[in-house]
This record gives C-alpha cells, sequence and structure tokens, in this order.
C-alpha cells in the first residue's frame, strides 16, 4: 500500500477493482465504511461478479474477467477529454511535460522494438529525449506532440465507451455513471482510493492493470494524499516482509538485486544497477544503491567482507535466468532438480495446474516440507481416490516433514499490508516435538556446515563465511536477527562536521546513515530504525492520533523511516501548501520539513525544483514508464492466454500479451469452442486459502467446494443449486456442487455471450472439511509478464452435469 | 448450630426470633451457587498478529499458566485486541476460528520422512531428520554446484535444490532463510507471494 488500512476513511471516493476486502480482508473492509459513514464517501465496485464487497456499495459495475486494461483507459480517456485532470498536479509531479525520443511508436498492438522470435522487446526507444548534459528535455506548455501527456492522450483515444462496451461488456450507461464518479475526485480537495488484490495481479496484463490505475490516480492528484493512493491488499500475513526480504530467485533484501552472472564484479554490478539522475537536482535516492548493497554484504559475511575482497559478493550465487517458481516447477517436470524445500506452502493446491505439480514432485529424488500442518504437498504421493489418484509405489521421492510451529508459538515481527511491522509475542509452546521456523531453518543449516567442516567439500567459502553469530545457533534468537537486518556501525560514525553521531557497535537509527567502505551493516535497509538504541520500534503500543488523519505514528513502526504514506510531499503544492487543508501532514516550519508523518522528501525547502516522487530518477509519477515494464511503456489490452473471443477486437494480429512467457510443457491451451466459459478463482469469507480447512470452526461454517455459476448457465447445461457439475480445463477435470446464483450475469461481448464461472479455492484431500478436489487442477502456468503471477483470474472451462 | 441459606430465611420469617440468632453469630454458610468468577482474569494474556491475511488484526491470546517451571501454557481462548489501531478488536470469520487452528487435529507432532515408493509415513527423531536432510543436501551440491560458469564466471550457484518459501513466518525466520539459501548458493528461490 502507498497509504495504509485506516488511511482508507479518508477517501471521498472508495474504488474496488481487482480485490474483494469485504470478503478477503474483512477488518480492514470496516475502513471503507467508516468512509461511507464519517466522510460520506462513495463506494464502487468494478468486479465480473457481485461480491460482498459490492453488496455494500453504492455503485456496482460489472466488467469481463481480463478486461481491466480497457476499463481504465477508457477511464483515462474520458478524464483527459473532458479535462477532468488535476492541472498543477499533472504538470509538477508526473511526466506528462517529458519528451520522449521520435523512435517510440505504437503500432497495431505492438510497441516499437518488439522481436517476434523471442517474445521480448528491445527497449531503447522506450525512453525520453536527452540534452547534452544528459537530462531529459521538457515542454511545460504540453505543445509538443512527443510530450507524454500527448501521447498518453493518443493512445488512451482509442478506449471509447463504445470499445469499452464491446470488449468489457460493460453497458456505456454504467461506464459513464464510472467516469463521473472517478472525475469528481480530480479536484485539489477530493480523493479516490484504489483497493485491489488478486484480481488484478492473478493475470498475464497483472502487473498493467495495476499501472492502467497508476496513470489514473496520477491524473486526479491522487497519490500521495491522505484518503488517496494505489493500495495493495496483500494476502498472507507476511507476505509483505518476505517480499521485503527479497526471498526470490533474483532478489535480496530490500529490493536490492541479486547479481546475474553478466556482472562479473561488484563495481560492474553497482554501476549498471544504480540509477543516473534525469533530471537536474533530484533526489534520486536509489543513487545511494552501493551503501545499501555494501551494509548488506557485511552482514551477510561479517568480518570476512572487506574492500579487497569486494565484501564477499563472489559468494553470492549468480543467475542465469528468472527462476521464479513456476520457471522451477517446469524444470522439476523435467527431471533437472533433485530437491526442493518447501516451507509453509501448500503448493500442490496454490501452485497452477496440479496435475503438472504431482509430475513434478514425483521427479524429485528429495523433499523436505517444514509446516505447522498435515498438508496436501507433503502428502502428494498418498492416494485420496478421485481427488488425488496416484500410485505411491510408482513416486521415488524421498519426502521429509519437519513440524513447525505457528504464530502462537513464535515471537518476531510480521509486515501487513500498510508496511506496518508489527513484533509478536510467544504464547505457548509448539506442540509435540515441533520445533519453530527459525529453529527448522537453523537446523538445516548446521547440519549441512558440520558435514562440510568434517568431510570438507565443494564451495565451502560461500557456505562457512555466511554469518551465523547468534548466542544458540541451533535457535537464534529473533532480537538479534532483527537487529542484525536493522543494522549497526561498525566505528564510530562521524557527520560532516566530524562529531560522532554513532558510536562503534550502536544500532542504526536510519539507513542515511549507510556506508559504503564496509563500517555498516544492515542487512533490510529499509527496516533500518526498526530497532535502535531506543529499543524495539515494532512493540510500540500507542494509538493516538494527533492528526486527525489516522496516521497514529507511535503504534509499531512502518517502513521506510516509519513513513506511513508514501510520496507524502505530493500531498502539498509546489509551494508546499496543502492541496487540502483538512488533509495536512506536513509543512515547512521556517528550516525543516516536520508535521504527522516522516517527510518523504530532502530537505529542499518549499518552491524548490526538487520534485516528490525520490525513488524516481527523474523525480516525478510516471504517466510513462521507461523501460521499466515487460510489454510497453503503456498499457494496452491483450486478451486473457485463453480467450472466450479468440481474437483482440482491438489488434487481431496481436490477440493476448505478446511477451508473456510460454514455457514447453505449459503449451496446453483450451479451444473457446471445447471450453466457452470463463472460470475465475476466489476466496470465501470464512476460509484462507487452504489453511482452515484445518481448523474446524472454519470447515463447519463452508464444508463443501462448489463452484458459482450464473442462472443462465444453470439452464444451459441443465443443473440447479446443489447439483454436482464437473467443471473441466484443457489440464483436468473436478467435480464439485453448484451455486446458481444471481451474482454471476452473463456478459455481451464482441457479438458473443460470454458466461463466468467461479471457483472457491479452500477444499482439498486433507483437513477437517470435507475432501474435495484442488481447484488449481484446473489453471493456466501462464503468467504476468513482469511479475509472472499465474492467470488464475481468467482461463477457459467447460461446464457440464456430473 | 449449621444452618444453611434456606433454613436460615426460614428462621429469620420468624422474625424477632432469627434476628437474634443472627446477632447471636449464627450466620448462614457460604453459598454453594455464586457467579464463576472471570476466567480470563488469571490466565496469561499474550500479543499476537492474526496469522491470515494482511490486515495484520491485533489479537490477545489467553493461556492458564501459575508460572511453576514444569506448567506448560495451553492457550485457551483468542480474542480481538480492542486497542489495536487498524483492528480495534474485532476479528472477521477467520480470525474467529484461530483457537480450532492452532489446536487442529492436523498438527504435525513430529518428524517423519516417507520412504521412496512406500506409502506410509515414519516417525523418525530430530536428529535422523536433519542428518538425512544434510547429506541429500551436501551429495547434491558436491555433484551439482557450479563454481564458475563456461565464460570463466565465478557465479557460484546450486542449480539443483530449490526454495519455496513462507509468507507466513516472522521477517526474523525470513532473513535467516534467505541466508541459509544464498549460503547454499540457491537460485531456485521463490515464495508463495503471488498465489
Amino acid at each position: 500500500m502507498t497509504n495504509h488500512w485506516v488511511d482508507i476513511k479518508n477517501a471521498n471516493l472508495v474504488v474496488i477493482m481487482g480485490g474483494n476486502p469485504a470478503e478477503a480482508h474483512p477488518v480492514g473492509f470496516r475502513w471503507v465504511v467508516d468512509a461511507k459513514i464519517h466522510n460520506n464517501a462513495k463506494v464502487m465496485v468494478i468486479d465480473p461478479r457481485f461480491t460482498r464487497s459490492a453488496a455494500v456499495a453504492d455503485e456496482y459495475v460489472p466488467l469481463r474477467s481480463g478486461t481491466d486494461i480497457t476499463f481504465l483507459l477508457g477511464v483515462a480517456n474520458y478524464l483527459l477529454s473532458n479535462d477532468k485532470i488535476q492541472h498543477e498536479y499533472v504538470l509538477n509531479y508526473t511526466n506528462a511535460s517529458f519528451l520522449v525520443r521520435d523512435d517510440f511508436s505504437f503500432n497495431e498492438g505492438l510497441f516499437s522494438g518488439y522481436d517476434a522470435q523471442k517474445r521480448i522487446y528491445d527497449k531503447a526507444s522506450w525512453a525520453y529525449q536527452l540534452d547534452e548534459h544528459g537530462f531529459a528535455k521538457r515542454d511545460p506548455s504540453l505543445s509538443n506532440p512527443r510530450c507524454v501527456f500527448n501521447l498518453l492522450k493518443e493512445h488512451v483515444s482509442r478506449y471509447t465507451p463504445e470499445i469499452v462496451e464491446n470488449i468489457c461488456g460493460t453497458t456505456q450507461e454504467r461506464f459513464k455513471v464510472a467516469c463521473e464518479l472517478f472525475a469528481e475526485t480530480a479536484t485539489p480537495d477530493k480523493t479516490m482510493t484504489s483497493l485491489y488484490a488478486l484480481g488484478w495481479t492473478e493475470h498475464t496484463v497483472g502487473s498493467q492493470n495495476i499501472r492502467a490505475m497508476a496513470i489514473i490516480q496520477l491524473l486526479l492528484g491522487n497519490i500521495g494524499m491522505p484518503g488517496g493512493g494505489i493500495n495493495a491488499l496483500r494476502g498472507h500475513t507476511n507476505v509483505q516482509g518476505i517480499t521485503d526480504l527479497g526471498i526470490m530467485a533474483t532478489a535480496l533484501p530490500g529490493y536490492l538485486a541479486l547479481p546475474s552472472e553478466k556482472f562479473p564484479d561488484l563495481p560492474t554490478f553497482l554501476a549498471a544497477v544504480t540509477p543516473k539522475t534525469l533530471v537536474q537536482g533530484q533526489v534520486n535516492y536509489w543513487g545511494n544503491y552501493s551503501k545499501f548493497f555494501v551494509s548488506l554484504l557485511k552482514s551477510f559475511y561479517g568480518d570476512k567482507a572487506t574492500p579487497e575482497n569486494h565484501f564477499g559478493y563472489d559468494w553470492l550465487p549468480k543467475w542465469d535466468r528468472l527462476n521464479d517458481f513456476m520457471y522451477t516447477m517446469s524444470a522439476m517436470e523435467d527431471g533437472k532438480l533433485n530437491g526442493c524445500i518447501c516451507q509453509g506452502i501448500n503448493l500442490l493446491a496454490s501452485f497452477p495446474d496440479s496435475n503438472k505439480s504431482i509430475r513434478a514432485l514425483s521427479k524429485l529424488k528429495y523433499l523436505v516440507v517444514i509446516d505447522p500442518m498435515d498438508n496436501e504437498t507433503s502428502c502428494f504421493w498418498q492416494n485420496h481416490g478421485e481427488f488425488n489418484d496416484v500410485n505411491p509405489a510408482s513416486i521415488q521421492t524421498e519426502v521429509f516433514r519437519l513440524p513447525s510451529s505457528c504464530f502462537a508459538e513464535e515471537e518476531g515481527a510480521l509486515v501487513n499490508s500498510g508496511r506496518l511491522l508489527q513484533w509478536h509475542w510467544k504464547g505457548a509452546d509448539v506442540p509435540g516435538e515441533g520445533r519453530d521456523d527459525s529453529e527448522c531453518i537453523a537446523g538445516i543449516m548446521m547440519a549441512v556446515r558440520r558435514l562440510y567442516e568434517s568431510e570438507g567439500g565443494k564451495a565451502v567459502e560461500p557456505l562457512l563465511n555466511m554469518s551465523w553469530n547468534y548466542v544458540n545457533p541451533e535457535a537464534p534468537a529473533a532480537e538479534a536477527v532483527a537487529k542484525e537486518m536493522n543494522g549497526r556501525a561498525l566505528v564510530d560514525l562521524t557527520d560532516a562536521g566530524g562529531n560522532v553521531v554513532l558510536h562503534k557497535g550502536q544500532l542504526l537509527s536510519s539507513f542515511a546513515q549507510m556506508r559504503d567502505d564496509g563500517t555498516t551493516t544492515g542487512g533490510c535497509w529499509i527496516f533500518t530504525g526498526s530497532w535502535t538504541e531506543a529499543g524495539n520500534q515494532m512493540a510500540r503500543r500507542s494509538n493516538a492520533d494527533p492528526s486527525g488523519l489516522g496516521v497514529m505514528p507511535g503504534w509499531a513502526w512502518a517502513w521506510p523511516l516509519n513513513r506511513r504514506v508514501l510520496y507524502n510531499r505530493a500531498s502539498l503544492d509546489p509551494q508546499g501548501k496543502p492541496w487540502d487543508p483538512k488533509r495536512k501532514l506536513l509543512w515547512w516550519n521556517g528550516a525543516a520539513w516536520t508535521g504527522y508523518d516522516v517527510p518523504d522528501f530532502g530537505a529542499a525547502p518549499p518552491g524548490s525544483a526538487v520534485m516528490p516522487f525520490i525513488m524516481q530518477a527523474d523525480g516525478v509519477g510516471g504517466l510513462f514508464a521507461q523501460g521499466k515494464m515487460a510489454e510497453g511503456p503503456f498499457p494496452e489490452h491483450y486478451e486473457p492466454i485463453e480467450t472466450p473471443l479468440g481474437t483482440n477486437p482491438l489488434h487481431p494480429n496481436v490477440v493476448s500479451n505478446p511477451v508473456t512467457r510460454i514455457m514447453k510443457n505449459d503449451d496446453n491451451f483450451g479451444d473457446p469452442k471445447k471450453y466457452p466459459y470463463v472460470a475465475t478463482t476466489y476466496r470465501l469469507t470464512e476460509h484462507f486459502h487452504t489453511l482452515t480447512k484445518s481448523s474446524k470452526l472454519n470447515a463447519i461454517t463452508q464444508p463443501e467446494a462448489f463452484a458459482e455459476i450464473s442462472e443462465t448457465l444453470a439452464k444451459k447445461v441443465g443443473v440447479q443449486s446443489g447439483d454436482m457439475i464437473k467443471v473441466s480445463s484443457s489440464r483436468g477435470a473436478i467435480k464439485l456442487k453448484a451455486a446458481v446464483t444471481k451474482r454471476i450475469q452473463m456478459f455481451k461481448v464482441n457479438g458473443q455471450e460470454v458466461e463466468t464461472v467461479g471457483l472457491p479455492i479452500h477444499w482439498g484431500f486433507k483437513g477437517v472439511a470435507v475432501k474435495g478436489y484442488l481447484a488449481n487442477r484446473l489453471t493456466t502456468a501462464v503468467g504476468d509478464a513482469n511479475a509472472q503471477t499465474p492467470e488464475y483470474k481468467a482461463f477457459l472451462v467447460n461446464v457440464e452435469k456430473a | 448450630m449449621q444452618v444453611n441459606r434456606r433454613q436460615f430465611f426460614k428462621i429469620c420469617s420468624g422474625g424477632m426470633a432469627g434476628t437474634t440468632l443472627a446477632a447471636l453469630g449464627f450466620a448462614p454458610g457460604t453459598a454453594l451457587a455464586q457467579t464463576r468468577q472471570y476466567k480470563l482474569l488469571r490466565a496469561r494474556e499474550v500479543r499476537n498478529t492474526c496469522p491470515y491475511c494482511s490486515v495484520g488484526c491485533g489479537v490477545l491470546m489467553y493461556s492458564m499458566n501459575d508460572g511453576a517451571g514444569n506448567a506448560k501454557n495451553s492457550i485457551f481462548h483468542i480474542e480481538g485486541d480492542p486497542d489495536h489501531p487498524v483492528s480495534r478488536g474485532a476479528l472477521c470469520p477467520k480470525g474467529a476460528g484461530l483457537i480450532d487452528f492452532i489446536h487442529s487435529k492436523d498438527r504435525l507432532q513430529y518428524p517423519e520422512v516417507r520412504e521412496p515408493g512406500t506409502d506410509k509415513w515414519k516417525r523418525i527423531s530430530w536428529e535422523d531428520a536433519l542428518s538425512r536432510i544434510a547429506r541429500h543436501i551436501k551429495d547434491d551440491r558436491d555433484a551439482n554446484f557450479v563454481e564458475r560458469n563456461t565464460d570463466g564466471v565465478t557465479v557460484n550457484r546450486l542449480p539443483t535444490l530449490s526454495m519455496m518459501a513462507s509468507t507466513s513466518i516472522t521477517n526474523e525466520a525470513g532473513f535467516l532463510t534467505q541466508k541459509l539459501t544464498r549460503a547454499l548458493g540457491l537460485i531456485h528461490v521463490d515464495n508463495i507471494a503471488r498465489v
């Protein structure tokens, strides 16, 4: 979230699109209701299903699953054609006035630089025109045809209300109502907040769905504003924290990159990843990359990391390609992996195409499952009749499972959607012989190290040089690791005037204290400040709200630097005056910025040329994303990889995302003639993924799998509510009960009728609920070209009476 | 003279004689029926965070424990934390079932192994489990670790072992996971953030 949960109360318009917080985040949703009751806010839900969020909305606008970009670019077209934008904001805080290179173009569904054979873009032309100093050229009059503003206008002009109706199935009347609601927040004293979740990300165009809304929010001047922003309602309790810690194929903590094999040494790597300032005088905070990276290396390798050995850079693994989980599962299916450590993930239930997952896990030599629960993944080799029809004798995988802790039995911090690091305490021991998660990981580390210490072996240095200096190395204390992530001074640190600001050994209070000469450590720079010499900031419990805007700076600790609203300088005009006096977060006290929140800004006084988006090399919000996205600097409508239309009404030669990765194992797309209906998986309020089917109370409230279909589809296939149906895709079939509802309606799209099938995902062959099929037996392993998130929200199925 | 409450009231209804009895010290014994004491008052309260979605609601967990060295905490009640600024004491239908989650019959109790080709779990000790896992990892790593790629660049990677990380663990467990994976040289590393 750019903002945070309580901040939703400040909105004038809450747009819920790509999420269903009333069911998936019910307690957070109370702030939507709060906005409605106390701030007279309007709530609009745009969704293929009439969800429980829609049930309390002022406006419900239906659209076909997988067409969000068409809808949103249609809104952008409305805002630009009707001059409903926040002019001063757009001019000063976005790249509207920046000039784009002359060789950039868009034609018939493709941007310039496409390589059809490799299915990738050469992005060289997706860039600004630069002057002789290497700074971007601008035209504040916005009259140059190559400025971003005019290119955007031209790009979205194709998305007329007629096109929206034809592609999304949303009537022009409903669309107009929606556009008018968006447009009301173009004034400086009105804000719209965007709430989304997997309903946006689980598409082959997932990241561009979010980009499309970001463009709208920038046009309306809603980023950085209390009650505004782009707010990802994240799923698991610490999905934010684990993402922050970079436990991903090509990442390291704090959104630093794990170097690839293209970078043989540290200077080459740092030169490539440190962005050059694109507009004179901008903060360009990523310019400090080397300080964060070297502090991380010092945290990893301790005294072994020296300037001479580039702080141990060689010991980091260097990747060859993006080995995300979908690629890994394909490689596993091909027999290229021997082992897998699966920690607290029910991958058989959560990953796409569960039949493929079984084939892949069956190829492993060993699988280690660390989990508090008996689940489908650790038991993939068990025969459970039709629900898991495998032959254990033919599966040669050696499977270990280690019993681990759940939340109640451990201590540490979890990061919520609002970037809030909240400390929690242990209430009981892990049952039986179980050990907490840290102990399980440390146990493996120490056991492997002992073998290497006694026998020697390959690549001993990277393994033994990794710092592991805990009082009990078999069970590192949470406090010690939290301080390690926060970071310390390794020498007396002095400021520019020679005064000692931190003594040797003291905890850092800000990442601004980090150095790239090896004199500081810090395992995750964005967490610096969470555990300082003043104590554990994540354990703070003041819920005082001096601002009245729900900031509550004394409750726990938010990254970065306890800042609650990101880009908050943009809530003030260039002269430092709040756009809306009722939303005053910050002010200039004559010498420095101060306020209820931590200023997201340098020390530059009001009226200076320093712009608010300090993490961007150009200082502004990007209407034009340059080369940062895989499929283009502007979003474009591409059909889902399995489209019910078989074409793209905008450009029939480029139907789906042209750069989506399609692996040979996943080339099993359904023909719309055989699988004519659009399936979308979703969650219920009574359950959390497949975890709660092991909890009796939750199992009682929603005991059994079902699929939700419309009355028209029910009639067509001849079933009534409660009848068993068979839902099949080109990858597999499942049987479950039909729930026939009015909440799902048929769409009229491009001259044909399109039905939606809703599939809740909460059941399997384990747990205390009624046994059922895994919904992911049906899904496709093709995903978003940027994030590799599989397309669970729009894939093709057939429905028959079982 | 032993009197119970009923007898006492009977006596009192006799008028002056009754009140005199009371004055002489013949008060009734302690009533057997009384309001049960509020159980949470004597419980140990621990603050935690709901483990499901990412709203991060505050929860209070209650267990009985007199502090004796041989006493084990067992949580018997969980409710929302009213001081929490986001959740303000509320829990949703998911969180309302937390007590059944931590005490689920599906909780694993000890390390186990399923030997290749068999159809059952076998209980093993932690020592056996960790040493067998470590042996697998070492053999795999020694056989398949790539120190340099074909261009001679130091890459120090192990392409045959993958790590799928939880997003329900703490930051601290997560950082240890990050360190373990990179120390082993893993590049097939991901978490369940996207699904």
